[in-house]
């Protein structure tokens, strides 16, 4: 039972430190925000990136930035209700 | 093994990127001057402004091996020297200082906070220091943000503290500043928002009502924690932060930027806003609102001042006004913000406000520009608007301000800095039938967009071309005594007689000289204190101060065929092969040594160093003879002209220099023998100044013609002129202090010579036919030269014509209104007085409109004309999207311009509403177009190409085969072959290439018996492909839009299955794998070049040089990728790449192996820039390395050198 309850704060901890680390009861919609906010946090880090982004957009490197920070606060649209 | 091939590349950079993420000023120097430092793709640069010229020199440019995301400049209190932080890919805060006395950066700190990588929650995002120096705030875009803590110790040495955390999960953080409040606690300002809410709630109610927030973070200095001290809501569309100056300078706060709003925002004041001033005029949207994108603040005798740009390059001058107080003396309250326009400048990352009256504009596309201010646009006409006019709340009505932009009042462009970001695409082909090709490429964005030719040359700066009455042999310049600064005379030989000019106001002919008229010239000197040398074929001719002239006559039957002096030393050839040598003794006469030395075959040419410092001969004399051998010889009174060493050469020589050059290997300066041989060889080697041995010897070939040599001096240094068919310049990079050959961008030379004059302290004499030229070199840092040609749109692609010296380009801009429509408004309107006229472009950007495109195809003729000969404008919200020249055999082989193109595209998500095919008839040599018709097709085609006399195009996820018809294009295959989109094809056979946008490439057989397109190889893993090309028969190399490079090659079984002979039968029955092609691809190498590439091919680069890879990034680099042959190289690079990682460790902190490994293990390649900064080590560390591979430095130097030499600059 230690074992269990360990591996639990374990797994607390990792999910703590490490946004988007997954557990049993992961829905697809946290899922998949995740993928899309760590996707554009990693446009937005990325210079290059970022530039051909900007580029492709027509726009100013610092407006695709605010664009693409802005669309991780809802990545994927509304969650779905959630159903008792 | 998994990092191991069996094929090696060796990676190399030729141009650095020039596009800048980030710029930070500072005295980094730890002078008064100040400095401003870049990060530009992996290399942090550190750049002297200098006022008096009004011109930015770079002082050192390292590459760190690691993405460089922020920098910040920071000082501890007390100090006069800035420290750079360096927030990387490392998952480590790195801090540095420049050392001005090494031109070296030093690492002081390096602390490791999280896993290396560009994640959501590592910081290394935002960095902000506290502007007293006492701490910085590094923070992810998410969640996380550390505190470090920056003191002194006891030994005045820089200590950072443990990191202290101020995280809060479910943050997203739009900007971080540090907060001025003197020597208050420090405080970091940060705009957030918390998204817990609106990830629970179905309705998204919780989204409409986010609120964004600007929030106080507190370190408590005393108690050693961080704390949120304050947070309030702000505009929703806020994105930027501007320190406002606290303390005794200002109120403190912050100004607040976002979607027409800039609003100053503090913990104990009220708030005021402005709107953001837009355009007034005929094409502009009145609507429209503008955001804030880059922005500086400057402080000056207690006044301060902003300048924020707005996204179309209009800037601000942002004031703030203070309550007055009875005495009429401002108070700490603020009373309103003040807003009005400034001037327009580029588009920019950064704007740096020099002390000495400078503004650096850090371009996001296209050059960087450095201005002057002329004046603060204190006294001008334009309207100031104040925070009075508008509510606080920007939701709330108000009215728009507008402002005529106009042309620069405040500033004055000084320089404007070279820059290739963006490069969409590049060529490199030999259009003007030089020795090498030349590099073409397409870059810019908007109306800043140019066509560029890039050429390996130095710039030449010519002064003087005038014509003589006959053509001359050779040139020479002397001093009449040897205190004399400048050359008196200028020299010249010509068939059968002599010609000396005078320098001075003008070049005049002088004849009371002493010199001998009547015969040619082989060397002319300035002797001793004030005597001077002319040697002739009869003679030696000593001219003293007092005209006197001593003449030495050569044997009966004999002539003087070769000649070399110095200031106290002459030595001549004798035709019979004997040498003569004279030394000048104590009283200025020449003595005539003894004995004459008698070689074995004809002497061609001979050399003697210059007299070393303090001595009084030069040890030795080089002797060139037609035996195709080099012979040293000592001058030594014990050993005189005894044989020291002999180097056997593959030609004759025809010119020998013995100099003293700078030396990377022993850090000073080096005696070498530059020989230049008949062949038009060029060869240097170490001439050991003790024992007299030929050591090191490095080969280049310069050109046809047989090599002459002459001593020069540019920029202070000792370098070689070597004259073949064209000019090249031997000398020492100023900093990296290797040795670098580059020809120049002048007129083949016959013959030269040093000359420095009055109004040319450093300059050079040459000759050419009939005329004699005076130029000189002033940059040495930039050896590749660049022409660039102005073009309208962002260029997106372009062709060559099949024969003619003639490009085509496709240009497009996304949001930008069309001509036609521009026209349309500009006559529709009621126009009010100066709202007509239209603003230049290239300044001011075009009229922008969402939803709109312009795009049109220019013919561009980079050779002759220099411009662009034609444009074709698309109508109907076109765009061009894919161009290519393709012979069509329905039409005798005839090749037509065919374009692709899209109507109302977006691009993301994608869409449109159809595509054409344009097909256009080359005419006049191909200097015009002639449209013939264009086809309708459901898709905008991305990429087309010739193929067996059709068209293949790509066409959303198929592939298609046109052929030219009478009215349209008619169809006559199709297949699906990619699961996404075309975005890339290349050809060889009937062999295709085509890459997806998101599915690496795809090998596809065409089966012209059955007309059928089968795809028999594909990959395993996505690669969002961006450029290709096939490297043979089987491989291709690629890169994509992450960064990366690599080479695919598809299974030789498979490749040969696809081309038997019959049909396809057996191919489309072939059972598929894992649901793709039957085959997979193999990688044979992947690098991770930071930059995205947009072009890549298989090319040479100098003449008589190997078949390299030039890929180009969009950040505007450079690179190549040179084959291996022989694995003991792999072996040796490899090891040597092994001991750089851990001896020379990147500065950020960044793994070396991991970096370059960044989304795939790096395989079969070798990271050439990092073998390069070998030479870069101190010696003893050299030494080392050398000791661990059993070579000597030099060896090492050589191998790492001849990498690049051999086939690029």
């Amino acid at each position: 039972m230690a074992d269990k309850l360990r591996t639990q704060q374990q797994l607390e901890a990792l999910q703590a430190r490490y946004v988007g680390t997954g557990h049993a009861d992961t829905t697809k919609y946290d899922w998949a925000a995740n993928v899309h906010r760590d996707s554009c946090a990693s446009y937005v880090g990325h210079p290059p990136l970022l530039a051909y982004l900007a580029l492709g957009m027509g726009e100013c490197r610092e407006r695709a930035r605010g664009l693409l920070l802005e669309r991780m606060v809802r990545p994927v649209g509304n969650p779905p209700e959630v159903v008792e | 093994m998994a990092a191991t091939s069996s094929m090696f590349m060796y990676s190399l950079t030729i141009q650095p990127p020039s596009s800048i993420t980030q710029t930070i000023l500072g005295q980094f120097a730890g002078t008064k001057e100040q400095q401003i430092v870049t990060a530009s793709g992996s290399r942090l640069t550190i750049h002297r402004p200098d006022p008096a010229q009004g011109k930015i020199t770079t002082i050192l440019s390292q590459d760190l091996f690691g993405i460089i995301r922020t920098l910040a400049a920071f000082r501890l209190a007390g100090s006069n020297k800035d420290y750079i932080i360096i927030g990387s890919d490392s998952g480590r805060i790195t801090i540095i200082e420049y050392v001005p006395s090494q031109n070296r950066f030093n690492r002081l700190h390096l602390e490791t906070f999280g896993k290396s990588g560009i994640r959501r929650v590592i910081p290394g995002q935002y960095l902000a220091v506290d502007p007293k120096g006492r701490a910085c705030l590094i923070a992810s875009v998410e969640k996380n943000k550390l505190v470090y803590v920056l003191n002194r110790d006891a030994q005045a040495e820089l200590t950072i503290s443990s990191p202290l955390e101020a995280h809060k999960a479910q943050t997203l953080v739009f900007a971080l500043v540090g907060l001025d409040v003197g020597y208050e606690n420090p405080v970091f300002a940060a705009l957030e928002v918390d998204y817990t809410e609106c990830d629970q709630d179905s309705t998204g109610q919780a989204f409409d009502d986010l609120e964004k927030h600007l929030v106080y973070y507190e370190l408590d200095l005393g108690l050693n924690h961080v704390v949120r001290k304050w947070t309030d809501p702000v505009d929703r569309t806020a994105t930027m932060l501007f320190q406002v100056p606290g303390g005794a300078d200002g109120p403190s706060g912050v100004l607040v930027c976002g979607l027409d709003n800039i609003t100053y925002r503090h913990s104990n004041q009220d708030p005021f806003r402005v709107a953001i001033p837009r355009r007034r005029g005929a094409t502009e949207n009145p609507e429209r609102k503008r955001y804030i994108i880059a922005g500086v603040m400057h402080k000056m005798r207690g006044a301060f001042f902003f300048l924020l740009q707005s996204e179309d390059g209009d800037m601000f001058k942002v004031t703030l006004e203070m309550v007055e107080d009875e005495a009429g003396q401002p108070t700490g309250e603020v009373k309103k913000l003040k807003i009005k326009y400034f001037d327009t400048v580029p588009i920019a990352t950064n704007l740096c406000i020099l002390k000495s009256g400078f503004l650096f504009v850090a371009s996001e596309t296209g050059n960087h520009h450095f201005y002057q201010f002329e004046k603060l646009g204190d006294d001008d006409e334009e309207t100031e608007f104040d925070s009075d006019l508008f509510p606080v709340d920007p939701t709330e009505k108000y009215e728009a301000i507008y402002f005529h932009p106009r042309g620069a009042e405040n500033v004055n462009l000084v320089e404007s800095i070279d820059s290739m970001n963006p490069q969409l695409d590049c060529k490199v082909a030999n259009l003007t039938e030089e020795d090498a090709p030349q590099i073409y490429s397409i870059c810019g964005s908007g109306a800043r967009s140019s066509f560029r030719t890039l050429k390996h040359g130095l710039e030449v700066n010519d002064i003087v071309d005038s014509e003589l009455p006959y053509v001359p042999s050779a040139v020479w310049t002397t001093k009449i005594t040897r205190g004399d600064e400048y050359d008196a005379y200028i020299v010249l030989s010509f068939n059968n007689g002599t010609l000396v000019l005078s320098i001075g106001e003008t070049v005049e002919e002088v004849t009371d000289t002493g010199f001998l008229s009547s015969a040619p010239t082989l060397a002319v000197q300035q002797l001793g204190e004030d005597a001077l040398i002319q040697v002739h074929p009869k003679g030696i001719r000593h001219i003293r101060a007092d005209r006197r002239v001593n003449e030495w006559p050569a044997p009966q039957h004999r002539s003087i065929v070769a000649a070399t002096t110095n200031e106290r030393q002459v030595a001549v050839a004798l035709s019979s092969g004997e040498i003569v040598y004279f030394e000048m003794d104590q009283d200025g006469s020449l003595a005539e040594y003894d004995e004459k030395r008698e070689m074995s075959g004809t002497v061609t040419c001979l050399s003697l160093g210059e007299v070393p410092e303090g001595r009084v001969r030069s040890q030795f004399l080089a002797v060139g003879c037609d035996d195709s051998t080099v012979r040293i010889l000592s001058l030594d009174p014990d050993s005189t002209l005894e044989n020291k060493s002999v180097q056997a050469l593959t030609s004759a020589p025809s010119a020998l220099a013995v100099m003293a050059m700078a030396d990377s290997t022993s850090g000073g300066s080096t005696l070498y023998l530059h020989i230049g041989l008949y062949s038009g060889v060029y060869l240097r080697t170490v001439l050991d100044e003790v024992t007299g041995e030929l050591s090191d010897t490095r080969t280049r070939f310069l050109g046809p013609k047989p090599a002459k040599l002459f001593r020069v001096s540019v920029k202070g240094q000792a370098s070689v002129l070597a004259l073949s068919s064209r000019p090249w310049l031997g000398y020492s990079d100023p900093q990296t202090k290797g040795f670098m050959l580059t020809p120049l961008d002048y007129v083949g030379l016959e013959y030269a010579s040093n000359f420095s004059s009055e109004q040319c302290p450093e300059g050079m004499v040459g000759i050419e036919g009939k005329s004699l030229r005076i130029f000189s070199i002033d940059k040495l840092g930039n050896n590749l030269l660049q022409q660039s040609i102005p073009l309208t749109y962002t260029p997106r692609k372009f062709v060559r014509h099949p024969d003619q010296p003639l490009f085509y380009t496709i240009e497009a801009d996304n949001n930008t209104l069309s001509p036609s429509t521009k026209q349309r408004l500009l006559n529709d309107s009621n126009l009010t007085n100066g709202d007509a006229a239209e603003l230049p472009p290239d300044e001011f950007g075009y009229p922008r409109a969402q939803g709109h495109w312009a795009s049109c195809i220019h013919i561009i003729d980079p050779v002759i004309a220099k411009a662009v000969l034609q444009q074709i404008d698309l109508e109907d919200n076109e765009v061009a999207v894919s161009i290519a020249a393709v012979s069509f055999s329905s039409q005798d082989d005839e090749t037509f311009l065919i374009v692709g193109t899209g109507k109302d595209v977006v691009v993301a998500p994608r869409s449109f509403t159809a595509g054409f095919i344009y097909v256009y008839r080359f005419l006049e040599d191909g200097k015009e177009l002639e449209f013939i018709h264009k086809t309708k097709i459901e898709e905008p085609p991305q990429a087309l190409l010739g193929f067996q006399g059709r068209l293949l195009a790509g066409v959303g996820n198929e592939l298609r085969i046109y052929d030219l018809g009478l009215k349209q294009l008619l169809r006559k295959c199709q297949a699906q072959v990619v699961p996404n989109l075309v975005v890339g094809l290349q050809t060889q056979g009937s062999r295709i290439i085509v890459s997806d946008v998101q599915e690496s490439v795809v090998y596809v057989v065409y089966k012209f018996q059955e007309n059928r397109l089968i795809a028999f190889v594909d990959d395993v893993i996505a690669r969002w492909t961006t450029c290709s090309t096939m490297v043979d028969y089987e491989t291709v190399a690629g890169g994509d839009k992450f960064g990366n490079i690599w080479l695919l090659r598809c299974p030789q079984k498979a490749s040969e299955e696809a081309d038997e002979d019959g049909s396809g039968a057996h191919l489309i029955h072939e059972r598929q794998y894992l649901q793709g092609a039957p085959n997979r691809i193999s990688l044979m190498c992947h690098f991770f070049a930071q930059d995205v590439p947009t072009s890549i091919q298989k090319t040479q680069l100098v003449a008589g040089g190997r078949d390299v890879l030039v890929w180009t990034g969009l950040q505007g680099t450079l690179g190549i990728f040179v084959p291996f042959v022989s694995r003991e190289d792999v072996d040796f690079f490899q090891t040597l790449e092994q001991h750089l990682r851990s001896e020379d460790a990147p500065l950020a902190g960044r793994d070396h192996l991991i970096y370059r490994g960044y989304y795939a293990p790096v395989k079969g390649m070798i990271d050439g820039d990092l073998c390069e900064r070998y030479a870069l080590l101190p010696s003893d560390k050299k030494q080392m390395i050398a000791g661990e591979l059993d070579r000597s430095v030099r060896e090492i130097e050589r191998k790492i050198s001849d990498m690049r030499t051999r086939v690029a600059y």
